[in-house]
């Protein structure tokens, strides 16, 4: 606040506290020249006007909130640029980025100052920081099976997963399920927590421009057939001869850019599990208009220790049982 | 001092009363609400934002038709608790070309200062058309009528030379091409692009 607002509102607080003051203290003296209880004389049908004050114990309440507004702006920031003796704070003030709040956070450290949210947050440092850093050090493979990090890690997914997965992390339509150790993007503690970390974006462009409807039809047939269902031969074979349009990113044999080792996304089509559907009109659907799946980044929202956590858990889900070799 | 007097003058004459009235209570607007006029922290935006996109804004006067805010505040207050749950409080930088502010000051469901960008676009597509596909215990009514409504763009550029007149720095491309760009899109396409920006400029 420049210092010409600050003084602004200096000059008229005060003198407005001084104002109330005066008013009060006039207020207190008998003016209407009668004693107490006694008519003043005014009469309007049969109704007398008898002067009756304000309870004194009442007034004196006004002047409490006056000697209390004096101590509450010297010792909080209320006047203008003036921080009060107690030099607390709600937050930093005037932040226009994320960078200057984290100066703002080490400054106010620094000076010393009594930022109301950063000691909370620095409480809560103390008493949770060391349960995560404990877990931060551990391997995932190993807290997979910590019953306490599986607690925390249910916590973290019930809050910020179980939205889209669902609360058992079976997924539904568009998201997927987390428990059937099929992946998208890989499984490996590595990959889930780059997923987590960083999110992922699917690219399914709609081809209905470049197959037209017959196309389609044919396609569905044949991608319906890789996972051994029972389609139209003829319309196969015709979408078997377009698949190259797919296999950039499904792999000629259509097992999914995982298998083939490339970054995409690209579901297994011979596996028989569905992400949109597998039904004729949902994979008709799909090819039509392409899928754009977006699993949002938790980087910047949960931060590294708890995506660890996460992570652990997220692998659990798919590997209920430790494995020997984990063991 | 005639005490008497003076008092008896202000009670008994309503215009004076008012015109006193009328001063004593302006203090607290010129101290309080003034100064917010002339301070950068209150009329300077945050690092790098920028304007809401026409099809965004159309978004944002459906979150308004459709009373949005009714239940939905966006105001991360700095508590702990809010700043773990949402993302960094909310700062004045982030709303000076809102007009009106959306702050809101009833959650009966979650602050949506930060949730742009939290969840993906189907994401927001199935929860408007019915929330409780994808969150069960929800009590928000479902929006399926927004999947049918086409924008026309017919106001959308008015709207921006209007905010651009507050301040708001639309440039002439953008106005001239507003309508082309929310023209044939759906309300929920709209509401889910202004979703989308929501708090994103300090994230």
């Amino acid at each position: 606040m420049s210092s010409f607002w600050s003084a602004w509102i200096i000059v008229l607080t005060l003198p407005v506290l001084i104002g109330c003051a005066i008013l009060l203290t006039w207020n207190l003296k008998n003016y209407v020249g009668v004693p107490e209880d006694q008519t003043t004389g005014h009469e309007v049908d049969g109704i007398s006007e008898i002067n009756n004050p304000l309870p004194r114990w009442w007034t004196y309440m006004f002047i409490l909130t006056l000697v209390w507004s004096v101590f509450y702006l010297a010792a909080y920031p209320g006047l203008g640029n003036f921080k009060g003796f107690l030099g607390w704070s709600s937050s930093n003030q005037g932040i226009k980025s994320l960078e200057e709040s984290r100066l703002a956070v080490a400054k106010a450290v620094e000076e010393g100052r009594n930022v109301e949210l950063d000691r909370e947050i620095v409480r809560a440092n103390e008493v949770y920081g060391p349960v995560f850093q404990q877990f931060a050090k551990r391997d995932v493979l190993d807290l997979a099976y910590d019953d306490d990090a599986i607690k925390i890690g249910q916590r973290l997914f019930l809050q910020n997963c179980a939205v889209c997965h669902g609360s058992d992390a079976r997924g539904q339509h568009g998201f997927p399920n987390l428990t059937d150790n099929d992946w998208l993007y890989g499984g490996t503690p590595d990959k889930i927590k780059e997923t987590l970390l960083h999110g992922r974006k699917a690219a399914m462009p709609g081809w209905f421009d470049a197959l037209g409807e017959q196309g389609i039809k044919e396609m569905t047939a044949y991608v319906l057939s890789l996972s051994g269902r029972t389609v139209n031969d003829r319309e196969a074979e015709a979408g078997k001869a377009k698949f190259a349009l797919c296999a950039a990113c499904h792999g000629a044999d259509g097992k999914g850019s995982l298998a083939h080792n490339l970054p995409f996304g690209a579901p297994n089509l011979t596996d028989n599990i569905w992400l949109y559907g597998g039904s004729a009109g949902a994979v008709t659907e799909t090819l039509t208009k392409g899928r754009n799946g977006v699993m949002p980044a938790f980087k910047q929202t949960l931060g590294e220790d708890k995506v660890h956590i996460l992570t652990a858990y997220v692998y659990r889900l798919a590997h209920p049982e430790q494995s020997a070799a984990a063991q | 001092m005639s005490n008497k007097n003076h008092h008896d003058k202000i009670e008994r004459s309503v215009g004076l009363l008012a015109i006193l009235t009328i001063v004593a209570i302006s203090f607290g607007t010129l101290v309080l609400i003034t100064p917010l006029f002339f301070m950068d922290e209150t009329t300077q935006p945050v690092d790098g934002m920028k304007p809401y996109t026409a099809l965004q804004l159309e978004g944002r006067d459906i979150y308004i038709r459709e009373g949005c805010v009714g239940c939905h505040s966006q105001m991360v207050r700095p508590f702990r608790a809010e700043v773990e749950r949402y993302g960094h409080y909310s700062v004045a930088g982030e709303s000076v070309w809102d007009h009106p502010f959306l702050w809101g000051s009833k959650r009966t469901g979650p602050d949506l200062a930060r949730v742009g960008e939290r969840y993906s676009d189907a994401w927001h597509h199935a929860h408007l058309m019915d929330p409780r596909s994808v969150v069960p215990q929800s009590n928000m009514p479902g929006y399926p009528w927004l999947d049918k409504n086409v924008l026309d763009g017919k106001h959308t550029a008015r709207k921006m030379e209007v905010l651009r007149s507050y301040g708001v720095p639309y440039s002439d491309e953008d106005i001239a091409g507003a309508a082309a760009a929310v023209q044939g899109k759906t309300e929920v396409q709209a509401l889910i692009a202004y979703l989308q920006s929501l708090g994103t400029h300090l994230k």
